[in-house]
């Protein structure tokens, strides 16, 4: 497969009266032609920001300071955040579906008027077009009856038909690489599983990339090829699917799927949570952020700067030094 | 006290909770929300129930009854074996300190002016459960203790705890009058994954160490549920529509809702996640205010027939407590 993206030592700061806060914190990965990757991790730890960061989104206080996002052989932190060249990226080669579908919509125009908005702009479609197209894409998301809700407003429509307007909305261009922030945390269950599986009916369709971005490790089981974990702004553990769920060799990786209760485990099964807090990204030291909270750490752990990653077997990465195999 | 010797501490019988939706300068009633209609089931001493449904099943509204919050339109609501939808406000009120409710959200349900130490002592003075200042101090700091937190930390303020110990604090603030029935309505969807189990073990723990502590679990999460519960409720649309123990939920789910509802929970296993069966569900919920006729899940079932839609179908029970409310089943 051919790589399609690839985000190399991306740092996002931003600069606060408390400090300084290194949202994501020199991270690289890469997707390939129509993968879907999962990056999880909890609330905080920079996955939100780091997309962000790939679509230049940051504004003040927060910074992109340094990294490389090469897409289509160019690195888009080369290109001025709001110039024509990140303008025709965004929205149009790279989309975005964001996780609240409540606020995400404009609530003053038709769903006619947002979903035609991109196709118009970057397709030099014209109005017709663009409304016909709109239609297509809404009937394609599962909306009934699309030409008599084209003129509706957001307010009709529930939160589950909101996120399909999101998910229309994305791929109204045509895109190569659809980034989905957390697409299905507010929605019900039952929702929740029709969504992802049209996501994944439509990247399959169009061809495109998927990057799931959410906290649910059930989610990525299902939906993913290959995960990237991330914590306290950096990854800490990357490789396929298969293998980190059955060879899970960072501590943090370990600890989560300990701590989850999982639908098919035996009676009597104890949760084992992981002590302690998520660390407070204002001014961090220099060594593994993992390491107040680490059942595996090494005396090496604290004088040393955060591990490296390196490599366990073929595609499997890990950032720690403890050798964690079989514990 | 009229401590009679009863299994069940709770017998919901036939519960309906309608709220009004008024129209017009007059208010003139136009239609019904019927949020709970028709629910029964039973809650043992030391037992855990979870109640488990997609938003607006009415979930909510079954633990507010059960609290008292709200007056039930009509049915039971046997708590020891006495109705509280009878009693008066001060009797309720009374009665109240044999029961508490833990909030889903640890930001908005810690009053941020009051200190920690007296949120959690609050109850106390209210059911008038201590005589000096002297058993107050100490109660509020085994309090803390019991729910591991510092007892020093009794006069910080609530912006300076995490969400993890903000919700021991509501736990803590629960366990104060010794309560009988604890209803804790989404109790941990609030929190960081990490942080959501050790809020469940301490959860567990508590039951294990009080004798006659009943939980009400109310939460959307399958997978949380039924790892608490002894027993789990499945609620559609303001009924429920299987009880079961919550071994036989995973192994032997009976009600088409049920199995879709199971298999939209995706489980962290990508092997098992291959062969899983995925029902995937056609539409949303209803809305409660019109609901279709009979059984209220048939336009979405995959198993409806045309008599699904004719009458309500009743729970039954089909051996060893299992309970269902399908007819074609």
């Amino acid at each position: 497969m051919t790589e399609l993206l690839r985000v190399n030592n991306l740092v996002t700061q931003f600069k606060t009266e408390s400090g300084l806060v290194k949202a994501v914190d020199g991270i690289s990965y890469y997707i390939d032609e129509q993968e879907i990757v999962g990056l999880v991790g909890e609330s905080g730890c920079g996955k939100s920001v780091s997309q962000l960061s790939v679509m230049q989104l940051i504004s003040a206080p927060g910074e992109i300071v340094g990294g490389e996002v090469i897409f289509e052989g160019q690195d888009l932190l080369k290109h001025e955040a709001n110039g024509p060249e990140m303008r025709s990226v965004r929205g149009a080669k790279i989309a975005m579906i964001f996780q609240e579908p409540m606020t995400s919509l404009n609530p003053v125009l038709t769903i006619g008027q947002q979903l035609t908005e991109m196709p118009e702009l970057h397709m030099e479609m014209n109005n017709d077009a663009a409304r016909k197209r709109a239609i297509e894409l809404m009937s394609m998301v599962g909306i009934t009856g699309a030409e008599n809700r084209i003129d509706d407003y957001p307010h009709h429509f529930s939160g589950g038909m909101r996120q399909r307007v999101m998910i229309a909305m994305a791929l109204s261009c045509n895109p190569r690489i659809i980034i989905a922030d957390e697409p299905t945390t507010s929605l019900d269950v039952t929702t929740q599983a029709q969504l992802l599986e049209l996501m994944k009916d439509m990247v399959q369709h169009f061809r495109a990339s998927l990057i799931i971005v959410t906290h649910n490790l059930g989610v990525v089981a299902r939906h993913a090829q290959r995960i990237y974990i991330m914590y306290a702004g950096r990854i800490v553990e990357s490789g396929t699917t298969k293998e980190i769920f059955a060879n899970p060799r960072h501590p943090y990786t370990i600890g989560l799927l300990k701590c989850i209760p999982r639908l098919d485990e035996e009676e009597g099964t104890k949760l084992v949570p992981i002590e302690g807090l998520p660390p407070n990204l204002i001014n961090m030291p220099p060594t593994c952020a993992f390491l107040p909270r680490c059942s595996y750490k090494l005396d090496k752990c604290a004088r040393e700067p955060w591990p490296p990653l390196k490599v366990v077997e073929g595609n499997h990465y890990i950032s720690c030094y403890a050798d964690t195999k079989e514990k | 006290m009229n401590q009679k010797r009863n299994d069940n501490i709770l017998d919901i019988q036939d519960l309906k909770m309608y709220f009004p939706v008024t129209r017009g300068l007059l208010r003139r009633k136009v239609a019904d929300v019927k949020a709970v209609d028709g629910v029964n089931f039973k809650l043992k001493r030391d037992e855990t129930l979870g109640l488990v449904g997609e938003s607006g099943c009415g979930k909510t509204t079954v633990g507010r009854c059960i609290l008292g919050l709200y007056r039930p339109t009509e049915g039971k609501v046997l708590f020891k074996g006495e109705d509280t939808a009878t009693f008066s406000e001060k009797k309720l009120r009374q009665i109240r300190s044999n029961m508490a409710l833990i909030f889903q959200d640890p930001y908005s349900s810690l009053d941020p002016r009051q200190s920690a130490g007296s949120i959690v002592g609050e109850p106390l003075k209210i059911h008038q459960l201590v005589l000096s200042k002297g058993e107050y101090r100490d109660r509020v700091e085994q309090l803390f203790r019991i729910v591991g937190l510092d007892p020093s930390m009794t006069d910080r303020f609530p912006h300076e705890f995490s969400g993890g110990q903000r919700q021991r604090i509501g736990v803590a603030r629960a366990l104060a009058c010794d309560p009988d029935l604890i209803v804790c309505d989404e109790p941990i969807s609030a929190l960081d994954v990490s942080i959501q189990a050790q809020i469940i073990n301490l959860l567990e723990e508590l039951q294990d160490r009080t004798q006659g502590l009943s939980y009400l679990f109310i939460a959307h999460d399958l997978s949380v549920v039924r790892h608490i519960s002894d027993r789990v409720a499945v609620m559609y649309l303001g009924r429920i529509v299987e009880i079961c123990k919550s071994r036989v939920l995973y192994e032997n789910p009976l009600h088409p809702y049920t199995r879709a509802l199971l298999s939209a929970v995706p489980i962290a296993d990508p092997v098992l996640e291959e062969t899983r069966d995925r029902i995937i569900l056609k539409g949303e919920v209803p809305s409660p205010l019109n609901p279709p006729p009979g059984c209220s899940f048939h336009p979405r079932c995959f198993m409806a027939i045309p008599e699904c839609s004719q009458a309500v179908p009743p729970l039954r029970d089909i051996g060893d407590g299992h309970e269902v409310a399908c007819i074609r089943v």
